[in-house]
Order: structure tokens, then sequence, then C-alpha cells
């Protein structure tokens, strides 16, 4: 993402939500081993209890509920950037061992483990001579 | 290249983050290659009252070690460094969105703060500074002799 200054992007086609707070994509890394898939998302705000993740199908969902406290005796005088939930999708493909997965959220930051079904990870195939 | 500053946002918080955007839509506009401003990173809020600040910072995961504050009269100083994950051999990024440079920021505040007393806080990846005003600086009430 260029735009490094506007620190978050608005969820706009997340669903309309009860709550009425805005709600944000978070910024993820995803990087590659042999075994596994990682996953790390900035949700600045968010604990291990207020962090959701759910698998449908296909599809991975993480979302984050922040809680907003406002300053009682302060005024705000200057603001850049905006609270609110988050919210991102993400299709997996088949590859991934669904039971295995595993999440842990560490100062804002969740970071998701996703390893390999075991058909999936590569194969060395020895070639013989003819 | 133009930068918002404090003051002009004084007087209508709420719409801040849209006059942001706002001012780096025209900046992008105008400008052939687009300019990164370093000290826009981390974003922060502040809030005042007469007697203390609170500065709030978003810096998800950041090692508490690494983040350096310093005050001097009414400008607050951010800096800091992320820790630069590396990957092993073998091992590559799908997809590389997250911040991961230095950082450091000069903040003014509407008023000099007592270096002494400011606490920060680190939870959940936001940082959270309060900043007492210096006891010389608050505003005395006078009071008008009878004659």
């Amino acid at each position: 993402m260029s735009d490094k200054g506007l620190q978050k992007t608005e969820n706009v086609s997340a669903g309309e939500r009860i709550r009425n707070v805005k709600t944000f994509v978070p910024r993820v890394d995803i990087y590659e081993t042999k075994e596994a898939i990682f996953l790390i998302a900035d949700m600045p705000g968010v604990d291990e209890k207020s962090v959701e993740v759910e698998l449908e199908k296909n599809n991975l969902t993480i979302s984050g509920h922040v809680t907003i406290d406002e300053e009682k005796d302060r005024s705000i005088v200057y603001s850049e950037y905006e609270v609110g939930d988050y919210e991102r999708s993400f299709t997996l493909s088949d590859e991934i061992d669904r039971d295995k997965i595993c999440a842990t959220v560490k100062d804002g930051v969740l970071r998701l483990e996703l390893p390999k079904a075991e058909k999936a990870k590569p194969q060395k195939i020895t070639i013989k001579a003819a | 290249m133009f930068t918002p500053t404090l003051w002009r946002f004084r007087r209508f918080p709420d719409v801040a983050p849209d006059l942001i955007h706002l001012q780096r839509e025209i900046n992008r506009l105008f400008s052939n290659a687009e300019q990164r401003a370093p000290q826009e990173y981390p974003a922060i809020n502040i809030w005042e009252n007469n007697e203390s600040a609170v500065v709030t910072a978003e810096l998800p995961g950041i090692d508490v070690e690494k983040i350096d504050i310093e005050v001097t009269g009414d400008i607050l100083t951010l800096s800091g460094t992320n820790e630069i994950e590396t990957l092993k051999e073998g091992e590559t990024y799908l997809r590389q969105e997250r911040d991961r440079s230095g950082f450091k920021r000069k903040i003014q505040l509407s008023f000099p703060v007592d270096p002494k007393k400011v606490a920060a806080h680190y939870e959940k990846g936001i940082l959270s500074i309060t900043l007492p005003r210096l006891e010389e600086s608050k505003p005395k009430k006078i009071k008008i002799n009878e004659p």
C-alpha cells in the first residue's frame, strides 16, 4: 500500500452492523513456508478476547471488536485515526489443514498459522535411471 | 510539501481525518511523484484539558523497549524502530502490507509539559502518553481588588 499516511482503510463491503462504529480492513502480511502459511494482521486495540477467526467452507474471516473508551474529562483536539472494528475475509485453498489452524494475539497483532495438509506438502520425486 | 499542523484542526477535530485525507489527495494531484511523509507515522490522536494532554498512537506489535519518548518544552518526540521479521530460506511473502519502518515524529502541544510527570502506557498495540501541564504555565485566576 503506497498510501502510508492514512493508516486505516475503511471496510466498505462489510455488512452494516448494529453497533454504530466504522469497520476497518486490517493490514496483513502473509508468508509461506514449506509446512504452513502464516497470516499476521495489525489490529491495534484488540485482545485475545475480542478477536474472532471464522472458517466457513473456503472463507476465512478475521474480525476484531474494539471498545472505544472516550476520555471523559478531556476533549479531543486533534485526530489522525479513528477507532473501530476490523474485518477482512480471505479465500483459502484446499491445501490447508483446517483442524490445525492456530491463532494468537499479542500487542494488537493477530498471528494465524495455517498448516498445509499432508498431501499438499511438496514431495520429492526420485528419478530412476532407465 | 504541506503537512498538517495541530493548530489548524484545533477548532474542528471531528473532521480532521477527512481533511487530512483531502489534503493528501490534493498533494497527490499536484505533485508528479507521491511523496511519503514519514513524520505521519504513527497516526496519533490528542486529547487535552487545562491540566494535561493525552497522546495516543497506534503501534501494533512493537517492542516497548524500542520506543523512545522525549519531551522538551511543548514538543513531544516519538521515535522507534519496528522489529523486522526476516524470513528463512524457502519462505516467501505472498502479501506484505504492514509497516515495518522506523519512525520519528515531533508533536507540538498547546502548552509546555512537566517532563518529570510524563507517563506512558502500552496496551493492545496502542501507546498512550499522559503529559501533565507545567505548573507555571497553568492559567491563573486573577482577583480583582475592590477599591
